[in-house]
């Protein structure tokens, strides 16, 4: 079944150090996990090895049909967020925008009027309709990571790898983007696993949390489960305190975190 | 998403990167009108008029007298012809290498000479005619086979030492520069130990855009047809490149694939192209970059209009080349420099366009 993901046992060794280690996760078409862990837990490096461009041992699964080790094959299962993309100089929105059909016209193939049509479309829900013709060079750093978003949309994968989809964002716009990918989730099924920095934002979106420190999953489940004060002081050395609203769990920093022993 | 809502209005607003009738409609004319000056152009005086007539003669089918005396004939369909197609050719591959590279290295300052072809040819080139095998001409003449042969040695070898080293373009472009350093080293030496042939091995490195008869387009030709055919179709490929290896990976483009294809085709033509006129520079630089500042970045307008106007750049410098000294030739590389450089600097500072 398409947009079934299934990680088995993957480890990734980058030089000598192990940067990834028996990471198994399970998604079932239409899931949501949220990845969350301290800098270097290895979040990245995990999205990185389901793409294909890490070495890794273990076994990833991308769905029925998808043949991994083709890069078109690969591309028409899998779309796949960068927490830095690379922006070329020169190229309109609506030409970058397009380069998420790559995978299903080919390369040598000239754009459709059913690609640009579900460019438009995308372009629209992402409030970025008045753009098309701006340099994305040009625009400011949360409109380019609506523009990147925008290409890994119109990719029409059934399974979607954020890194970090909201950094550059202000608060109106992280929730139009994770409430997009919550609709699109509803509409199309679409199977998501974001590595997120915001544990408020973590915890809320998506139905279950994996907390990855040290290369390893240390915790993994419903966002109340994983994400307490205990987890968060041992693996992200923060002192926090949870307070339950009904959306979930909401994190709060507390201050004066010099008179704690680090762990 | 799945269905689209009614769009048709806004679609017929938005619309991707498109090579314009316009821009094509300027690089045909442009091509056209170099084409006819350096018909008409030359130490021999003949009428516009009748240069056009005889052209037309020389379509099958269209029976015209151009008035032109045998000689006359001779000098347009057997001299200036020849020289204009291949001037043509040359600058056209030389450009669109140059742009094939930038695109596929993702780096403003590759051109077709970055993986050693230059120094690589320049080597074979010295070789056979320190050895003296240079004296003949025609589709056997040594230099140009020696050029040809050092210059695709030099990339082959480049290739091998950058992709030991890893995946990425730096490292190739670096193999790229050892390979070449070495080889302009043998051919300093070789030229030391030959120092009778210096003049003779200057002249062909400066290059030109001489023929004899139709040889050297006939030489040309195939490589060049290869080189455009292959190389446009790879147009979008290196435009999905733009973003990086990473990310054109997960947008179903396998990097090193298309990299490689491009590199191959664009060091063919290249190569070839060096090898019947020799080391014009500049050209594979300033072309593709005008093209960019002044229609865009998308491979798909930057890799066609550097044909048609690198083909009209080599056939003007060109003639400039054969026209400013009274019986003799300026060296075609001297040119291209002296004309190219200034005029790409008034281009760098007038455009507005951000391209790299």
């Amino acid at each position: 079944m398409t947009g079934r993901l299934r990680i088995r046992n993957v480890s990734v060794d980058l030089g000598d150090a192990p940067v990834l280690q028996d990471v198994s996760l399970d998604l079932e078409p239409g899931a949501w996990v949220n990845v969350i862990g301290p800098n270097g837990a290895g979040k990245t490096t995990l999205l990185r090895a389901i793409l294909g461009a890490v070495d890794h041992t273990g076994e990833i699964d991308l769905g029925e049909g998808t043949d991994r080790g083709d890069a078109m094959s690969r591309a028409r299962a899998l779309a796949y967020l960068p927490q830095t993309p690379t922006i070329p100089a020169g190229v309109p929105v609506i030409d970058y925008v397009l380069l998420g059909r790559t995978p299903h016209r080919g390369v040598f193939a000239a754009d459709s009027r059913g690609d640009l049509a579900l460019a438009s479309d995308v372009l629209e829900r992402l409030d970025l309709a008045g753009f098309a013709q701006r340099e994305v060079g040009s625009l400011s750093g949360g409109e380019r990571q609506r523009v990147v978003l925008a290409r890994a949309l119109v990719q029409q994968s059934a399974i979607l790898l954020l890194d970090e989809p909201t950094t550059a964002l202000d608060l109106g716009h992280q929730q139009d983007v994770l409430d997009l990918v919550d609709e699109l989730r509803t509409e199309r099924g679409l199977t998501v696993l974001a590595t997120l920095h915001d544990l408020t934002l973590a915890a809320r979106y998506g139905d279950r949390v994996a907390a990855l420190s040290g290369g390893r999953i240390v915790a993994h489940g419903p966002p109340r489960d994983v994400v307490t004060e205990e987890l968060i002081l041992t693996h992200f050395n923060a002192s926090v305190r949870i307070i339950d609203d009904v959306d979930g769990p909401v994190i709060v920093p507390v201050a004066g975190r010099t008179n704690q022993e680090p762990t | 998403m799945t269905e689209p809502r009614p769009v048709e209005a806004r679609v017929e607003s938005l619309q991707g990167t498109r090579l314009g009738f316009g821009a094509v409609a300027a690089g045909l004319l442009a091509v056209v009108a170099a084409s006819f000056a350096g018909l008409v152009i030359g130490p021999f005086d003949i009428p516009a008029g009748d240069v056009l007539r005889e052209l037309l003669d020389g379509v099958p089918g269209i029976d015209v007298d151009s008035g032109l005396s045998r000689t006359e004939e001779a000098v347009v369909d057997d001299l200036r012809l020849p020289r204009v197609v291949l001037g043509l050719m040359v600058g056209a591959t030389l450009s669109l290498s140059g742009a094939a590279y930038q695109g596929a290295f993702r780096n403003p300052l590759a051109d077709p000479y970055l993986l050693g072809i230059a120094a690589g040819a320049g080597l074979g080139a010295t070789i056979a005619i320190t050895e003296g095998l240079g004296d003949g001409s025609g589709l056997l003449d040594p230099v140009p086979l020696a050029a040809f042969i050092g210059g695709l040695g030099a990339v082959w070898i480049s290739y091998l030492a950058g992709h030991i080293g890893g995946r990425s373009t730096v490292t190739l472009i670096l193999a790229g520069v050892a390979v070449a350093s070495f080889l302009t080293a043998c051919q300093t030496y070789v030229l030391q130990a030959n120092s009778d042939v210096i003049r003779e091995v200057f002249n062909w490195i400066l290059g030109r855009i001489a023929t004899s008869g139709w040889n050297e387009p006939k030489l040309l030709a195939p490589y060049f047809l290869i080189t455009l055919v292959v190389v446009l179709r790879y147009a979008r490929a290196l435009d999905v490149l733009a973003v990086g290896d990473e990310e054109a990976a997960s947008l179903g483009v396998n990097p090193q694939r298309v990299r490689l294809i491009v590199v191959v085709a664009a060091s063919l033509g290249a190569a070839a192209a060096v090898s019947v006129s020799g080391l014009i520079g500049f050209v594979g630089i300033i072309v593709p970059h005008t093209v960019r500042l002044v229609f865009g970045a998308s491979n798909r307008v930057v890799l066609p209009l550097s044909v048609l106007f690198g083909g009209t750049f080599m056939v003007a410098a060109d003639l400039v080349a054969r026209s400013v000294l009274d019986g003799a030739e300026l060296p075609i590389g001297v040119v291209t420099a002296f004309i190219g450089a200034p005029f790409f600097a008034v281009v760098l500072r007038s455009s507005r366009r951000e391209v790299w």
